[in-house]
């Protein structure tokens, strides 16, 4: 019974704006606006039609944002939190390193692509490190901030029981720094989908947001719908995936404040 | 005896911003191997300051610690803490075998030594059937029995507990000083017992050192002859228990008013 109720409440909503985009564009008859039922009749043979797999534009552009998608965040991922937790666990460190890092993150990252194309060119790397530096930021400033907080106490008994560096990095830092480190990293996700599909957008050879833009100088706009759906698909996808992954994570946490709240 | 803490003139001055402050004067005193003693003195002594020294946690101003003939520079080994605020000393991303468990690896025990000395230690203090939980699913009487048996489980020469059952309720703490006896007796480690509770700390304590307020020093250690097998009914009733709660709690009161050394103090209830 709840299973079925909190598929409806998932679902429902979605299902409704389906709805209401369907009838509202019916009967258009305006180009750049195609009914919801010409956008969706495209979207298969769009993305998926081709003699092989390999000939599918799904295979030619869509898996070639993802793996620059991938490797970008991974790095960001990587970067972020092993420089985190060296900042955060370093006073002075931190309180040098903490205007620049502001002043970083206030930049918006799009603005970086031009800029990073004069020195990367227009290839594979330069967006590969467009997502990276853009996703790098909010992982960085959460694990910061995340071991920052660590209680003293936790902290002193880490030291009374003599655990090493790497100890204290493994046992203490990093599970205790893992609820902001995964709130940043959500946040990097959004960000680096949102780098992915720009970055695609200047010189590029494949990839969904050179398709996007392909089909709209192409006047496909039934297309160029589809590929905004794929994109918004992929975003929820992918967002699954992130809390499917970090579900395990910080089960001991939602667990945890419940406690904390008087719920044990 | 033996002695295997020793404390040398030992004095702490905070520095930071502000007037320097001078939360302990002049500390010495040693605890001979095996022996239970606790430190009582009026609330803002220094007790908390003088623990976190003797467990390494905090340089002293100068004077000295030595653990086994050892000067203590850092949290040294051979060494395991209790503190008072059992919710936030265990690790609440562990179970609590995980929380016993962890000083064993670092200290890099082998697996199966590991896992024998974590089922003692948690059927000792009554938890062997929570050994998956996790802390904050206990209540805090059992968070604080976790910690005690990774303090036990660590088999330390020195066990040093910090007002450890100051944040649990009346008749829980009556069970845990049983235990903390019990342990201490079984195992013949060298105890540091930090209370404000003058109860609690002749219960407890084979002796009693009565700190004066800050800059602390000690005025008097005061010895308790109430051998060797305590119960809570009896020896709280005992007569000598009377006595010495009457005492401790004179010198304690005479502490409060600024009062720094034995012979200054006015004790009304002659022992």
């Amino acid at each position: 019974m709840s299973i079925v109720r909190s598929v409806l409440y998932a679902v429902g909503l979605p299902l409704l704006l389906l709805a209401a985009w369907w009838v509202a564009t019916a009967n258009s008859e305006s180009p750049f606006n195609p009914p919801l039922s010409e956008i969706l009749a495209t979207f298969g043979p769009t993305w998926f039609s081709g003699d092989t797999f390999a000939d599918t534009r799904f295979a030619a552009d869509i898996l070639p944002s993802l793996g620059r998608l991938l490797v970008g965040y991974a790095a960001a991922l990587v970067v972020g939190v092993g420089l985190g937790l060296l900042i955060g666990a370093v006073r002075p460190l931190r309180e040098l390193a903490e205007p620049v890092l502001e002043f970083f993150r206030a930049i918006p990252p799009p603005v970086m692509v031009p800029v990073l194309m004069l020195f990367l060119g227009v290839g594979t790397s330069m967006r590969v490190f467009v997502i990276a530096t853009g996703a790098l930021w909010p992982i960085l400033l959460n694990t910061v901030e995340g071991v920052r907080g660590l209680d003293p106490v936790l902290k002193d008994t880490a030291r009374a029981f003599r655990l090493g560096r790497w100890g204290r990095v493994r046992r203490l830092m990093l599970p205790g720094a893992s609820p902001q480190i995964v709130t940043g990293a959500r946040q990097a996700l959004s960000i680096a989908i949102i780098l992915m599909v720009i970055s695609e957008m200047f010189a590029a050879k494949d990839g969904l947001g050179f398709s996007v833009v392909q089909f709209q100088r192409s006047f496909a706009i039934p297309e160029m719908w589809s590929g905004v759906i794929m994109l918004g698909l992929l975003g929820v996808l992918l967002s699954f995936v992130f809390r499917i992954a970090t579900g395990a994570v910080l089960a001991w946490y939602h667990g945890y404040l419940q406690a904390q709240r008087g719920g044990a | 005896m033996n002695a295997m803490l020793e404390v040398r003139g030992l004095r702490k001055v905070y520095t930071g911003r502000g007037e320097p402050v001078e939360a302990i004067a002049d500390l010495s005193f040693a605890v001979a191997e095996g022996e239970l003693v606790c430190v009582v003195g009026p609330s803002g002594a220094g007790k908390t300051t003088l623990l976190r020294c003797l467990a390494g946690l905090l340089p002293a101003t100068s004077g000295e610690v030595v653990l086994a003939g050892t000067p203590v520079v850092g949290p040294p080994k051979g060494m395991a803490v209790v503190l008072q605020e059992y919710g936030r000393s265990l690790f609440p991303w562990m179970t609590v075998t995980q929380n016993v468990e962890l000083p064993l690896k670092e200290k890099g025990v082998p697996r199966a030594e590991r896992a024998r000395l974590v089922g003692e230690a948690l059927e000792a203090v009554g938890l062997a059937d929570v050994a998956r939980s996790y802390p904050w699913q206990l209540s805090g009487g059992m968070q604080q029995r976790v910690a005690i048996a990774r303090a036990a489980a660590y088999e330390p020469q020195v066990l040093l507990m910090d007002e450890p059952f100051a944040a649990v309720d009346a008749q829980t703490r009556f069970e845990l000083e049983d235990l903390v006896r019990a342990l201490w007796q079984r195992l013949g480690v060298t105890v540091v017992f930090v209370t404000h509770d003058i109860d609690e700390a002749i219960y407890l304590g084979e002796r009693v050192l009565v700190l004066s307020a800050r800059p602390t020093v000690i005025l008097e250690d005061v010895r308790v002859g109430l051998g060797a097998e305590r119960d809570q009914l009896d020896t709280r009733g005992a007569p000598e228990f009377a006595r010495l709660r009457t005492h401790v709690y004179e010198l304690v009161q005479q502490a409060k008013l600024g009062v720094r050394s034995l012979a200054d103090a006015r004790l009304t209830h002659a022992g």
